[in-house]
């Protein structure tokens, strides 16, 4: 069967020319270029796009001029700004957790993207556990910021670590609850599976496929702003009462290591949300999913996502673009909702987590593992709408894949019954 | 040497070596980031072998739940600004003798194991690298804690006579006596960091 991977196909395509080893380690270089690409880049623009918002909202103008009217060279000329800063490390600060904190939490931040499907078959790692490890990559940031707090030897980072470490542990709980509402639905943590059984119509997609889905978006949505330490969440910075919190100490690429990492995780987190609730790289219009792209698809080889072709790899990539928009109206949700709303105060944080949010995702896991045996027994059916049955739209290949492996278990058992019968005695 | 070989000695050195800094450093906090090196080196050890879902399962319950508690804890009872940790010399010569016992059945029990004739050797990918989009772990493992094991109970035909016609029963009963340990612990916990009143300070309210 063909890959269902980018990363087959170019460790393939690169083994034949420089040897399986150099291959694999090209393939993981490019891979990772590429998502640094990414991470680097959707940050400029997201910083640019929250000053812009902060302003409109404000009824102010925010950055007009660095790099003509809508001063869109801004971010760029701030990053500029702050590679020339000096790299200041307080005297009381445990020099070497100060100076590794901005690259745990980088690090972390980065991880989560390896899982990220940008479309069909787009994707630098395609895990059986994908969400699974999207949700444990992203819960080690908290670690760096911990020690950032810790380590600066200021009674503000200090105070800002702590209240991070406590909303972080807490708010994990609901947002690994609420991504598995649609992941049950789905019935796989994969990623690129769960956006497959979402094509067609965007009534398709999760977040309506049933009621408790469609609430677990919007607690999913609240608690992942928090996860993220955004405002009205943002207690870890909170200028106002911390004066900035857990980065207070740090100055230059330092401080924008920690930025970087927060406007990719906004990313990561709404990624997160488009594959399993907005129907990940599909428009949610059938005639051009199933119609035009698909018949774009045929051009120039077969119409199978993980075949390299001119035609798969236009449709793969309006597949990303719609994908990349997806996200970023999510983020764009996130900025609305920091310049709207006050920020709370940590026990009111607290409070939001473990007496509503805890208890509503609760009621949700157990609502959406029983709506479909609720339905059968009502309509004869599992679902609302009548439809193609969400596993048909997955293709089999794996089941292939998987065969040798299973049998090759299959017959070491064998083997060793046969050895225990031989050994006659042995209990 | 392979890639995944190359990789392979990363993550072993960078858990061996993390877990030898964890032990000679001072500092508590430290420490904990060595334990997050030595921790995290060993879930990059699974990723390789491709057990995807106990190597995600390390990151978040040891690196993230775990070590998160431990630096609450260090942080809320250190008394100075960096807390240090002075091991008298007693106590380091126990502890090496301990450790040197471990290391010692470790490494004669891995040993005493002929890995060459044992029957999964010759079916693993010897790169220890198996494509992506192969379910690694995931499905025997859930199964298993369920209480199925279709690899056992289906094994040949006729196999469950073999076994007298018994059915494997997977992972349930283990599974279930650990998390009715959690919940007792956890209930433990809970009574002993309760707010302690005194009855006259309740009867006064």
């Amino acid at each position: 069967m063909t890959g269902l991977l980018a990363a087959d196909t170019i460790a393939e395509f690169l083994a034949g020319y420089v040897g399986e080893a150099s291959g694999y380690g090209l393939t993981a270089l490019i891979h990772a270029v590429i998502i640094i690409q990414f991470f680097a880049v959707a940050p400029l623009f997201y910083i640019w796009l929250e000053r812009k918002v902060a302003g409109r909202i404000q009824d102010r103008l925010g950055p007009t001029r660095v790099g003509g009217k809508f001063g869109w060279l801004q971010t760029l000329a701030d990053g500029i700004k702050l590679i020339q800063k000096e790299d200041l490390c307080p005297g009381a600060a445990d020099g070497m957790l100060f100076r590794l904190s901005p690259y745990l939490v980088f690090v972390a931040s980065f991880g989560a993207f390896l899982v990220l499907p940008w479309s069909d078959g787009w994707v630098a790692q395609n895990l059986d556990v994908g969400v699974f490890f999207m949700l444990a990559v992203m819960s080690l940031e908290v670690i760096g910021v911990v020690f950032a707090g810790y380590s600066s030897g200021s009674k503000w980072s200090l105070f800002g670590g702590m209240r991070e470490a406590a909303q972080v542990v807490s708010y994990e709980i609901p947002m690994a609850m609420c991504a598995l509402v649609p992941v049950i639905v789905a019935g796989t943590l994969n990623m690129v599976d769960v956006s497959r059984m979402q094509s067609g119509w965007f009534t398709n997609w999760f977040l309506f496929h049933n009621p408790f889905c469609f609430v677990a978006f919007w607690v999913y949505f609240t608690v992942a702003t928090a996860s993220v330490k955004r405002a009205p969440f943002d207690l870890a910075e909170a200028e106002s009462e911390l004066v900035a919190g857990f980065h207070t100490e740090y100055s230059g690429i330092r401080w924008s290591y920690f930025f970087m990492a927060e406007y990719a995780s906004m990313f990561a987190v709404s990624g997160i949300a488009t594959a399993l609730f907005l129907g990940g790289w599909y428009t949610g219009i059938a005639p051009i999913d199933e119609g035009i792209l698909v018949s774009l698809r045929e051009v120039g080889g077969s119409p199978s996502p993980g075949v390299t072709s001119v035609g798969n790899y236009l449709a793969n990539l309006v597949g990303m673009v719609v994908f990349i928009t997806k996200g970023c109206l999510l983020v764009f949700l996130q900025i609305w909702v920091r310049w709207t709303l006050p920020r709370l105060r940590i026990d009111q944080v607290m409070q939001t987590c473990l007496k509503y949010l805890l208890p509503i995702s609760c009621v949700l896991f157990v609502g959406v593992s029983v709506w479909p045996l609720l339905l059968n027994s009502c309509l004869g059916r599992t679902t609302v709408l009548p439809g193609e049955a969400l596993g048909n739209k997955v293709p089999r290949a794996r089941v292939h894949a998987v065969a040798p492996r299973t049998s090759a278990v299959f017959e070491r058992d064998s083997n060793m019954i046969v050895a225990d019968r031989a050994g006659g005695g042995r209990p | 040497m392979s890639g995944a070989t190359f990789l392979f000695w990363v993550f072993a050195l960078g858990a061996g070596g993390s877990a030898i800094a964890v032990v000679l450093s001072q500092n508590v906090v430290r420490m904990a980031l060595w334990l997050i090196l030595s921790l995290g080196s060993a879930a990059g050890l699974f990723f390789l072998l491709g057990a995807d879902f106990v190597g995600a399962t390390q990151l978040l319950i040891y690196v993230g739940g775990t070590l998160v508690l431990l630096i609450f804890g260090v942080m809320l009872t250190a008394s100075g600004p960096f807390l240090s940790l002075k091991t008298n010399p007693g106590e380091v010569v126990l502890s090496g003798v301990i450790g040197c016992l471990l290391l010692g059945l470790i490494l004669s029990s891995t040993g005493a194991v002929a890995w060459d004739t044992l029957p999964s050797a010759k079916h693993q990918d010897p790169a220890g690298f198996t494509p992506a989009d192969e379910g690694s772990t995931l499905r025997p493992l859930g199964m298993s804690f369920l209480g199925l094991r279709p690899d056992k109970d289906l094994a040949g035909r006729g196999n469950a006579q073999v076994r007298g016609g018994r059915l494997s029963t997977g992972y349930l009963l283990p599974f279930e006596i650990v998390s009715v340990h959690l919940l007792v612990v956890l209930v433990g916990a809970a009574y002993l960091a309760r707010a302690k009143r005194r009855k006259d300070e309740v009867a006064g309210e």
